[in-house]
């Protein structure tokens, strides 16, 4: 299985980034081979829209969960047609959070925001 | 001739200014283009109202000419397209209405779908011609709106054109095809802040400009201050009259009512014909 999470440094040890559309990487957790990898996210400087691009970022990467603290109506759009599972994130690490899917603890993430659009993705 | 009336906020006085305006000549076109929140139609209430819809083009795809090659999402800048499954996504509400998708691609299989987004509704009010954008709730943009306004704005004749507050796109496309700009501002701090945001404003597009102060009292007056600072122009000075609020409250129109404001305007619209030769 691929799991993204959005984070802000690289690093198994750092929280997860409490934006989904502009956070500035994403871990690519491969839980077959253990392997994680960093990548940057294309999103974080769009004009609009970061949410969508996003999403279809961790569609084109074959992602098939996403551990986020919040996600938007239009990602969840795109995530939800691209059968991409979302998952409530947890106070923790990456690794903490990765472990808890794993071991079937991560709630369904079923809050989904309408979105900050043209707010610049926002921190509230 | 077309006058622009615009204010760094809300409130200031831009439709007791342009709907008197208006008023105080015989024969004119009175525009709203404050379109998220229109109010002067409730001065004027314009009769035999016509309402025509006001749309935008946004991509329609024909899935089975779509070959997912995915072009238009890669071009779109705004994000308003995504491609799953080889299956194409259209976010309507993102989407700019460039219709650079439509063009871009290949297969043809995008074509133009219009989007409502609002009206305009146009009535008579006496000699007044009176034309007001409305946009619908929950959009984004009521600049499409202001474009179709402003391509309505008669050639011959005084225009009066209400602008939204503010020192944004909309009230750009309000004053770009402005002969006049007029300024209005309350005699407080924020006031002449908010005055100083639309004067910033008209001095970058180049245009003419003068100042109306409403709501003056006796005392203190920072727009007052600011024009003698800068320099600029005081057209006409609105004083704080209860007769005057109570009318607006009433929603009645000033110059219609009473000979002293019909002079006040009627004075500050020749003193602005004689700012620009027209």
């Amino acid at each position: 299985m691929t799991i993204f999470l959005p984070v802000e440094e690289k690093s198994l040890d750092a929280a997860v980034c409490p934006s989904f559309g502009r956070a500035p990487l994403f871990a690519c957790a491969d839980t077959q081979s253990g392997d994680c990898r960093f990548l940057e996210n294309p999103a974080v400087t769009s004009q609009g829209g970061a949410g969508i691009k996003a999403a279809q970022f961790l569609a084109d990467g074959s992602a098939n969960a996403l551990i986020t603290f919040r996600c938007g109506e239009n990602a969840a759009q795109v995530l939800t047609a691209a059968g991409i599972m979302l998952y409530k994130a947890q106070a923790g690490s990456l690794n903490d959070n990765i472990k808890a899917l794993q071991d079937n603890r991560l709630p369904l993430l079923e809050e989904i925001h309408t979105g900050f659009h043209h707010h610049g993705g926002g921190s509230k | 001739m077309r006058i622009a009336v615009l204010s760094g906020k809300g409130g200031t006085g831009k439709t007791l200014v342009s709907v008197n305006l208006a008023c105080a000549a015989e024969k004119a076109t009175y525009i709203d283009c404050d379109v998220e929140a229109p109010n002067g139609h409730l001065f004027l209430k314009p009769q035999n109202l016509k309402t025509q819809p006001v749309s935008v083009i946004v991509p329609q795809v024909d899935s089975s000419k779509c070959t997912a090659c995915r072009r238009c999402v890669d071009f779109c800048r705004y994000n308003a397209l995504a491609l799953l499954k080889e299956k194409l996504l259209i976010f309507y509400e993102v989407c700019h209405s460039c219709q650079g998708c439509i063009l871009l691609c290949p297969e043809k299989a995008l074509c133009k779908m219009p989007r409502p987004i609002g009206v305009i509704e146009s009535g008579m009010s006496g000699g007044v011609t009176a034309l007001t954008g409305r946009l619908n709730t929950g959009e984004v943009s009521g600049v499409p709106i202001i474009k179709e306004l402003m391509a309505l704005m008669p050639d011959q004749g005084l225009t009066v054109i209400d602008c939204p507050p503010g020192s944004a796109c909309s009230v750009m496309e309000s004053i770009r095809k402005a002969d006049f700009c007029l300024l209005v501002a309350e005699p407080t701090l924020f006031g002449a802040h908010n005055l100083k945001m639309v004067y910033e404003l008209v001095t970058l597009f180049k245009k003419p400009f003068g100042v109306v102060l409403n709501k003056c009292l006796p005392g203190e007056n920072p727009s007052a201050q600011f024009c003698s600072e800068k320099g600029l122009n005081i057209l006409a000075k609105i004083p704080y009259d209860p007769e005057l609020g109570q009318i607006n409250a009433d929603g009645l129109v000033a110059t219609r009512e009473s000979k002293a404001f019909f002079n006040l305007f009627g004075n500050l619209l020749r003193r602005i014909q004689g700012e620009v030769p027209f």
